[in-house]
């Protein structure tokens, strides 16, 4: 070979230059791909209803922001809500009236009124929401959970 | 003739006509295995030709999507007729794919020298397997809806990637009409892009090489194996069965049509009985055994974990069993494909009895 450090030279430009160019395609089409952030309408509180709306042990499924929620009456007439998103696989959950447990159709999860994962795959309990009640309507908010 | 002599001297056709002429099939108890792909080609010809038909009438999106479909089957001129055609096709062309493949495996096809046969054919199954799971979600009904929610929250618990694959799925954190918009795209446009490509080179594969035969045949003594033209015995009776399965197919489609469901809502929870495709219910099972935990692991990425290392030392076959390859017995790998049977069929039932 009559130089090899100047093949050696164009090899590594050749191959430098074929990954710049790679990811000068690949990364605009990855980013693409992924949609751009939309910000969420900051949701704290919502007014879903009057309280005689909710016979007692029954439940509601109410879009918070962009995610369901599920607000239960339990059969003492307390109010409860949760996040309505089974912490398992992303299913939409629901009171289940005989055995006042919360259940997910789509693994067979079982929480309980507290939102507690008690049976079944869901790995963690369900996110509460506060509930409070202003002249006879039903308000939920996720402000101050502690 | 003479259209053929015109594009001979052009094209050098005589080539090919004596290569099918020279293709042989081998004939022993286990040839009608042989159907098995040809069945699953021609039903993804099928899938093509409704596949096209539907798309006339079909409109992605939250809010035209269902009332499309529904348009399609009481509406159109026979739109009934052909989309229980494709949804039935749909569902034996993964039937036939998974018997050609155990067949293909107990016969060790995967052995040297037809290794590459056998991973194209594995990625093919895959690839029909995400057809049906985008397929799936176009009607926009609830049973669809929340399968897709779990198929994607799945993607999702992968380390690393996982966030990146769910926003890349969804078109998003949710399952919305973006999602919708996605699949479609995937399902019509991506997926038989790479199924065809795949596909070719499976085809190719099997024509250059031939067919395999299992082991036992291969030892026989040249006079004892027997063989039957591809051209026009075979293709002739290839040709019978692809139109018995049509007829099945019809009888199917009209007898037993898939119903189109409730219009998926958000704002609804899962339905009880709520259940996958049939082809992924031996997965969907074995989640629903595994309890929250194992160790420290959530339950949801160990079952992960294991269908993906599951899968990856079946699509190895050839690389694990070098026995077969060099003409020696590996019982191991039977009874593992036989275990795998097993597994699926019973945790299939299962899922059904409950």
């Amino acid at each position: 070979m009559k130089n090899p450090d100047r093949k050696k030279f164009l090899d590594i430009m050749l191959g430098v230059g074929t990954t710049a160019w790679l990811a000068s395609m690949l990364y605009p089409i990855s980013r693409f791909l992924i949609p751009p952030n939309i910000p969420e309408a900051n949701v704290t509180s919502l007014e879903i209803g009057q309280v005689t709306e909710f016979p007692y042990n029954s439940s509601k499924i109410i879009r918070f922001g962009r995610k369901p929620v599920i607000v239960i009456r339990t059969k003492n007439g307390d109010f409860k809500a949760l996040s309505a998103t089974c912490t398992h696989l992303d299913c939409t959950v629901q009171l289940k009236k005989e055995t006042e447990q919360i259940w997910c159709a789509c693994h067979n999860g079982i929480y309980n009124l507290e939102g507690n994962n008690i049976s079944g795959p869901p790995p963690k309990p369900l996110t509460p929401f506060n509930v409070r009640i202003a002249n006879d309507k039903v308000i939920i908010s996720n402000e101050d959970m502690s | 003739m003479k259209i053929y002599d015109w594009l001979n001297q052009r094209v050098d056709l005589d080539s090919i006509t004596k290569f099918a002429k020279k293709k042989q099939v081998p004939v022993f108890y286990g040839t009608v295995w042989y159907y098995l792909g040809g069945v699953s080609l021609f039903l993804f010809i099928i899938q093509v030709f409704t596949g096209i038909l539907l798309i006339l009438y079909y409109q992605p999106g939250s809010t035209t999507a269902f009332e499309s479909v529904k348009f399609i089957v009481s509406q159109v001129n026979f739109g009934w007729l052909v989309r229980e055609i494709h949804s039935w096709s749909a569902n034996l062309f993964i039937l036939f794919i998974f018997l050609h493949m155990f067949t293909v495996y107990f016969a060790k096809a995967y052995r040297k020298p037809r290794e590459v046969t056998w991973y194209t054919g594995f990625i093919l199954l895959l690839v029909a397997m995400f057809f049906g799971f985008s397929g799936y979600l176009l009607p926009w009904n609830e049973l669809a809806f929340f399968a897709t929610k779990v198929g994607s929250d799945i993607a999702g618990a992968i380390p690393f990637v996982g966030d990146f694959l769910l926003k890349l799925l969804r078109s998003g954190d949710d399952v919305t009409g973006a999602t919708l918009t996605r699949f479609y795209g995937i399902h019509v446009a991506v997926l038989p892009a790479v199924f065809t490509i795949i596909l070719g080179i499976h085809l190719i594969l099997v024509q250059v090489q031939g067919m395999s035969v299992p082991p036992s045949q291969e030892s026989l003594p040249p006079e004892k194996r027997k063989y039957m033209p591809f051209f026009p015995n075979f293709a002739l009776r290839d040709l019978l069965v692809w139109l018995i399965v049509l007829n099945v197919i019809a009888l199917l489609a009209v007898f037993f049509p898939w119903e189109i469901g409730q219009k998926a809502d958000p704002l609804l929870p899962a339905p009880a009985g709520i259940r996958p495709e049939w082809y992924f219910m031996f997965m969907f099972q074995t989640l629903k055994l595994i309890p929250a935990h194992i160790w420290f692991i959530e339950g949801e990425l160990f079952g992960i974990m294991m269908f993906t290392l599951g899968g990856l030392i079946w699509f190895f076959v050839p690389f694990f069993d070098k026995k077969a390859g060099l003409g020696i017995k590996s019982p191991f790998w039977k009874w593992v494909g036989v275990i795998i049977i097993l597994y699926i069929i019973g945790m299939t039932i299962w899922g059904y009895a409950v």
